[in-house]
Formats: structure tokens, sequence, C-alpha cells
């Protein structure tokens, strides 16, 4: 699988075994223990962990703001991998995709998250529109073009 | 949360995964108002291949053109990068906070 779609990457060394880890990005009671980009509140958490099956979670900003990012499942391969697409109602966002990767490791788990970007249906069918770049040099790239273009 | 016309960040993304573009980009960041043969001159490229270039960096809103005479003028025009970078850093965000939380969670309690 080569990819070089833009992505976001997170690799994190957890002194917990893949099973707990699989457990709470799994099960919705535990998903709302942690999921959210602040310290504001999950509201509700549901996951049909299958491939086809929905997830939806709906949480709630600091700034009283609330966003629900839905999607269905790709991939569920217990205690290793899980893959669902990702979708923001209401804001008109590119679609893109969420892999967790768990591998085990002396003392606990590995966990990798990638979120990518996802070509639409017209980049797609496009040979102008190729993912063919390096797009993971793409973040430096950007901060180091708009650092000083501003 | 700003809005994102998909398939023009797509349009973005796919310009911008090109070595040569990039460095057209970089190249007009430094002198701005370049012809397009200045343009194409250090990149040992004929003008057709550096306009096919042109046009999928203007496709993606990354540059504009404007006609004086003859001669072509090519301007950056960042907003578009700035949506890019502003879609990677959310999700870098939301995720770096999430999983701080989720380790702390399962790290926490232990095996249950």
């Amino acid at each position: 699988m080569t990819r070089n779609l833009p992505s976001v990457t997170i690799v994190r060394k957890i002194k917990a075994s893949p099973a707990r880890v699989w457990a709470a990005i799994t099960q919705p009671k535990q998903m709302m223990q942690w999921w959210g980009p602040d310290a504001g509140p999950t509201l509700r958490a549901e996951a049909d962990v299958r491939p086809g099956g929905r997830f939806s979670v709906v949480f709630r900003l600091l700034n009283g703001e609330e966003h629900n990012p839905t999607g269905v499942y790709q991939e569920v391969v217990p205690e290793k991998k899980l893959v669902f697409t990702w979708d923001l109602p209401g804001i008109s966002e590119p679609e893109s995709l969420v892999t967790f990767l768990l591998e085990p490791i002396a003392g606990g788990t590995r966990l990798t998250l990638r979120h990518e970007h996802l070509p639409d249906e017209e980049a797609r069918k496009s040979h102008e529109h190729g993912w063919s770049g390096l797009l993971d040099k793409l973040p430096i790239f950007l901060e180091a073009f708009l650092g000083v273009a501003e | 949360m700003v809005k994102y016309q998909a398939s023009r960040m797509d349009r973005t993304f796919s310009a911008l995964s090109d070595p040569t573009r990039r460095a057209v980009l970089l190249r007009l960041k430094e002198k701005p108002g370049l012809s397009v043969s200045e343009l194409a001159r250090p990149f040992s490229l004929k003008l057709p291949g550096m306009m096919k270039h042109l046009d999928v960096l203007s496709d993606a809103g990354l540059i504009t053109r404007a006609k004086t005479g003859r001669t072509v003028s090519v301007h950056l025009s960042v907003r578009p990068m700035r949506e890019a970078m502003a879609w990677l850093k959310r999700y870098e965000s939301l995720w770096t906070v999430s999983l701080d939380r989720l380790v702390a969670l399962v790290e926490e309690d232990g095996e249950r």
C-alpha cells in the first residue's frame, strides 16, 4: 500500500496492551472518555464496529460549538487495525479516512494514527490530478511557505 | 469553522504534489510578477511544458495570470495554501489532544 495523500500521522507508545487500547477505541462508553479536541465534554458515542457499520460521536468544545463526526468502518481487525471514513455533517469538507494501527511492543502498544485526505470523485477520475508526489513533505512546505508569505 | 470546497482543496493538494510546481511557487514568492518565459528558464522546461504546470496551478487557484501587452505576468495567490494548511493543522490538533486523553485513560486503569 503506497499512498501519498496529504495526511496527519501521530505515533504513540502506550503502556497498556493492544486489547486494552482496542477496547478504548471501539466501545462507545470508553470512546466518550477521550474523544474530543479540547477539554470539552463528549456527549454521545455510537459505534457499530464491523465493516460497513457506522460510528457517530458528538462532542462539545469549550467554546460551546458542537460537532458530530460520523463515518463507516472500512476495516476491522480486532486489536490490530481499525479503519473508518470521516465525515463532518454540515461542513463541506473533503472526504477523509482515519486509520488506527495497534502493534504489540515490549511493555505495551505502539499506536499509529493516520488521518488522510481522500481525493474526491472528480480528482480520482482525472489524470491531471494524480496523487503522485511526496505529500508527506507538504506540511513542511506549506509551513515554510506561509511563514514568510503572510 | 471555515467552510471548504472539497474539490478545490483536492486541486490544491494535487497541484502541490509536483516538485516542479512547488519550485515555481517558491520562485514566485521571491519574484512576484515573473513572466512565463522567465519562470520557465531555470527549470529547463519548454514553454508548453511550463504552460501546463501553470494551468494546473491556476485551476487550483494558486496563481493568477495577467496580460500586459504581449507579456503574461504570474502572481501568487496563497489562500488555497492557507486552507490546506488549516485542514492539516485542525486534524493534527484534534488527534493530538484526543490521543493524550486516550493514553491517560488506558494507562491509568491498567488491564480490565
